[in-house]
């Protein structure tokens, strides 16, 4: 399975199903970042249970606190 | 004059307050627009006093301002572009123990600060006095922006739950390059613009990135 992330296509690891567990591979913290999948956010609330699939478009914004 | 402005439209910006929280990167172009546009009266809430170092990208300031305080600073350069405005200033900043009292006062904040405990204060009091912010955040080679607390009532803390963490994160030092802060800063003033005067789509529940090493944009909807 392949998914896009932040404009860069991935394989995706064996055994990993769920938005949280993709995040955590791909090295995200997850604090202080918004995630969309096909550009519509998904709460931290539920990353654990969103399924990932083939062809989905994440993207990840990290806060930023500059001014 | 824009037709989608008209004199109804320019009539509602010379009468309308905004409060702009942070005088350094994007507050210069911020502020720069939003007098140049005539606006009624504009508040200038920053402690900091100019530096040499921010004159890269804090286009409201000169070499002999530096060691000045950014407020009076600031005021200098826009009342000589027009007579019109009226400039609050608080050289104090924005403190928890002043916003409420500050935020009530204008029609709409500009988020120009560096750092997330004062937009998460920014959060909170606009949601207490009902006006609404609009953010703007920038880091290296990118930014963000986005419209909050304006007719549906999202909040920062919707996008970024993660209050505790983030404001215990360690101040990032890697600074930015000039350009950055006055593309979103251009973008927070027209995003202004829109919601004094009433014209096009104000950008509430979406969040815009953009980085400037790729010129690739990202628009999440929440």
């Amino acid at each position: 399975m392949t998914v896009e992330i932040n404009h860069r296509v991935i394989t995706v690891n064996e055994g990993c199903t769920t938005l949280a567990q993709l995040l955590a591979d791909e090295g995200f913290t997850g604090v202080g970042q918004a995630v969309a999948v096909d550009n519509t956010v998904v709460t931290k609330a539920q990353w654990e249970s969103f399924a990932i699939a083939d062809g989905m478009k994440i993207t990840v914004i990290r806060a930023v606190c500059g001014g | 004059m824009l037709d989608a402005i008209g004199p109804a439209g320019q009539e509602r910006i010379a009468r309308a307050s905004v409060l702009i929280v942070g005088l350094g990167g994007l507050g210069a172009p911020v502020a720069t627009y939003l007098t140049g546009a005539g606006a009624g009266r504009i508040g200038l809430a920053d402690a900091d006093t100019v530096s040499e170092s921010n004159l890269q990208r804090q286009t409201l300031y000169t070499e002999a301002q530096i060691g000045r305080p950014k407020t009076e600073a600031a005021r200098e350069r826009l009342a000589a572009m027009s007579s019109h405005t009226v400039f609050d200033l608080y050289p104090e900043g924005l403190t928890p123990g002043n916003a409420d009292a500050l935020v009530s006062r204008y029609d709409l904040v500009v988020d120009c600060c560096d750092n997330f405990p004062t937009r998460f204060l920014i959060d909170d009091c606009c949601a207490r006095a009902g006006v609404p912010w609009i953010h703007g955040a920038i880091g290296e080679f990118a930014g963000q922006v986005s419209v909050f607390n304006l007719s549906r009532g999202v909040r920062y803390s919707d996008l970024y739950p993660d209050r505790e963490a983030m404001c215990a994160l360690p101040r990032v030092t890697a600074g930015v390059i000039g350009p950055v802060p006055g593309v979103i800063g251009a973008i927070q003033a027209s995003e202004a613009l829109k919601i004094l005067a009433g014209f096009g789509s104000p950008f509430e529940g979406r969040l815009f990135h953009i980085d400037l090493l790729s010129l690739q944009t990202s628009t999440i909807t929440f």
